[in-house]
């Protein structure tokens, strides 16, 4: 569904991703991992056009992203919750989800954008008791579901996820990877970044691990999550602690 | 949502009954002058206000636009012989299309620098309007615009004039309130709280900003034409700086991201400086320490910080 092949991306004079490939499949988890400043989100970013300099291919069913602006990937069918959540504050969740479908503005479309909210609302109960409020106001998790929400107003086919368990509680993190589930089960497909490599590879399908630019390691979730390198890196386990666990 | 239409009806019934009484039942035609410079006032904060307030992009060079409509109108009318009823779309065309030009380049900025970018902008209009003297006048200003008329009305009368200006504002809010609860204003806050957020969602930004840059010079436009014919004359010195100083004070003073609060900013600001003439040499000391005492107890402005004084003492007869 989504190939990106040898991809490099430049702040300027530094390149931050350093030719990458992956490629994404239909209805599936697939997850980034890697720690702070390894390039996953400025990746995010390249696919959805906030990042305009980058080099190589990525291809979303087949069309190039190459030159597309935000909103005209917004329109491909690919969807972005920002990292550290990003609603706007002092707007009503009910208006930062309608924001959430702002492509979708014509009289005959009305219909559709109402049922997509109703849907929505259903899957995060606690935005529609707090519908009138401004999103400001709600808790860090909540905040993070208004965040998924308003990403899925558009319809998408792929929902690019960045970090959604920053700064949460774990049973919040347990919870909003249960919906994460539930989305890929009714066949949207997801690209989740992670530092929570843990939860991460426990719901992903697939997994490519990033270190300073370049993927080091990629495998089926199950592989990633008992490959040992991964467990010195990121699953807080240093040499030590395996040298223990061997003799 | 419906009930926030109806309200908003009623506010503006409300709003058009004043003007008709003020307009019929206040005998001293000095007032309704000052009125209706509070109009034209009005009109420019509301125009800053939709670009500042909802859209969050700040302008230190507006009053470029307000003195394009007003030269525009001049010289179409005294150099071409135009009536003004066809200099003023012409007026706001001309600001319209200076307004796109400079806003591709300066409005990919943003912050402090987009405040320098619009600052230099408005510089640049004034002098223009200073040096260039074979149209404009130069700096002893601009002499014999005509008055309006519209057929056996003649709009040269306090009277009248008070009444085509706050048409203009009625209409002028009606517009704006409509399209900020629709779409594009979620749109527009959605820019103000973060650019980035409002992309990811689909929003085109710079399109978007550009437009509303577009149409808050168009406002502005409006208001120079309504200045000129209403005091015949006009100098560089009313598009200066200054002016464009005065005009992010009342958007300020009265409430960001508020219409009402662009009607409350200018009469502050048009009414401070005729209150206290009483004060004689200390009068500049007084109208800057009142408007420090806003800002510290009100830092949303009068809009917000009425309303908020409102529920409070609401909430404190409730117990």
């Amino acid at each position: 569904m989504l190939r990106i092949k040898n991809l490099k991306c430049f702040y300027g004079r530094i390149m931050a991703v350093k030719g990458v490939s992956l490629s994404v499949k239909k209805s599936q988890i697939i997850t980034l991992i890697g720690a702070n400043g390894s390039g996953k989100s400025t990746l995010l970013e390249s696919i959805c056009g906030l990042l305009p300099d980058w080099k190589g291919e990525i291809t979303f069913e087949g069309v190039s992203l190459k030159g597309f602006d935000p909103p005209a990937v917004v329109k491909q069918g690919i969807s972005l919750v920002p990292e550290g959540r990003l609603v706007f504050p002092p707007i009503s969740v009910l208006d930062n989800l309608k924001l959430g479908a702002y492509t979708m503005y014509r009289k005959r479309q009305h219909a559709a954008v109402n049922q997509t909210l109703e849907k929505i609302l259903d899957l995060f109960p606690i935005l529609k008791q707090r519908a009138k409020q401004p999103a400001g106001t709600l808790s860090g998790g909540e905040q993070q579901m208004l965040a998924i929400g308003r990403g899925l107003m558009s319809h998408p086919k792929l929902l690019l996820l960045d970090e959604p368990s920053m700064g949460l509680a774990p049973l919040i993190v347990e919870k909003i990877f249960q919906i994460l589930e539930t989305l890929r089960n009714d066949g949207i497909t997801i690209l989740l970044v992670e530092q929570n490599a843990q939860a991460a590879l426990q719901i992903a399908d697939f997994g490519y691990v990033f270190e300073t630019g370049n993927v080091v390691l990629q495998g089926p979730a199950s592989e990633l999550l008992e490959d040992q390198e991964v467990k010195r890196a990121y699953l807080g386990k240093d040499y030590g602690e395996f040298y223990d666990d061997k003799y | 949502m419906n009930n926030h239409q109806t309200r908003n009806r009623i506010c503006y019934t409300v709003f058009l009954l004043i003007i008709l009484l003020v307009g019929y039942f206040l005998e001293n035609l000095y007032y309704i002058q000052v009125l209706t410079f509070i109009g034209i006032n009005t009109l420019l904060a509301l125009a800053l206000n939709m670009l500042m307030g909802y859209a969050g992009q700040i302008s230190l060079g507006h009053a470029a636009f307000y003195g394009i409509g007003a030269y525009g109108t001049a010289i179409l009318t005294v150099h071409y012989g135009f009536s003004p009823w066809l200099a003023l779309p012409a007026a706001i065309l001309s600001a319209m299309i200076v307004a796109y030009i400079v806003g591709i380049p300066t409005l990919k900025l943003s912050g402090y620098y987009l405040g320098m970018g619009t600052l230099g902008f408005g510089m640049i209009v004034n002098i223009l309007f200073r040096e260039w003297s074979s149209v404009t006048g130069g700096a002893s200003g601009f002499i014999g615009i005509p008055a309006l008329e519209l057929g056996p009305i003649s709009f040269a009368s306090g009277r009248n004039y008070f009444f085509l200006v706050w048409g203009f504002v009625l209409i002028g809010f009606i517009a704006c309130q409509r399209i900020i609860d629709s779409r594009i204003g979620r749109a527009l806050r959605a820019i103000h709280d973060g650019e980035n957020a409002a992309a990811a969602v689909g929003v085109d930004t710079r399109q978007l900003k550009l437009q509303i840059f577009v149409l808050s010079a168009a406002i502005s436009a409006l208001a120079g034409f309504l200045y000129a014919h209403l005091v015949y004359f006009i100098s560089p010195g009313s598009f200066s700086f200054i002016a464009s100083i005065r005009m992010v004070t009342m958007v300020v003073i009265g409430g960001m991201a508020s219409i009402w609060g662009a009607l409350l900013g200018a009469s502050l600001l048009t009414l401070l400086p005729e209150w206290l003439h009483a004060f004689s040499e200390f009068e500049m000391v007084v109208y800057g320490l009142i408007l420090m005492v806003v800002m510290i107890f009100l830092p949303r402005g009068l809009t917000r910080g009425l309303l908020d004084i409102y529920e409070r003492t609401r909430k404190k007869n409730e117990h």
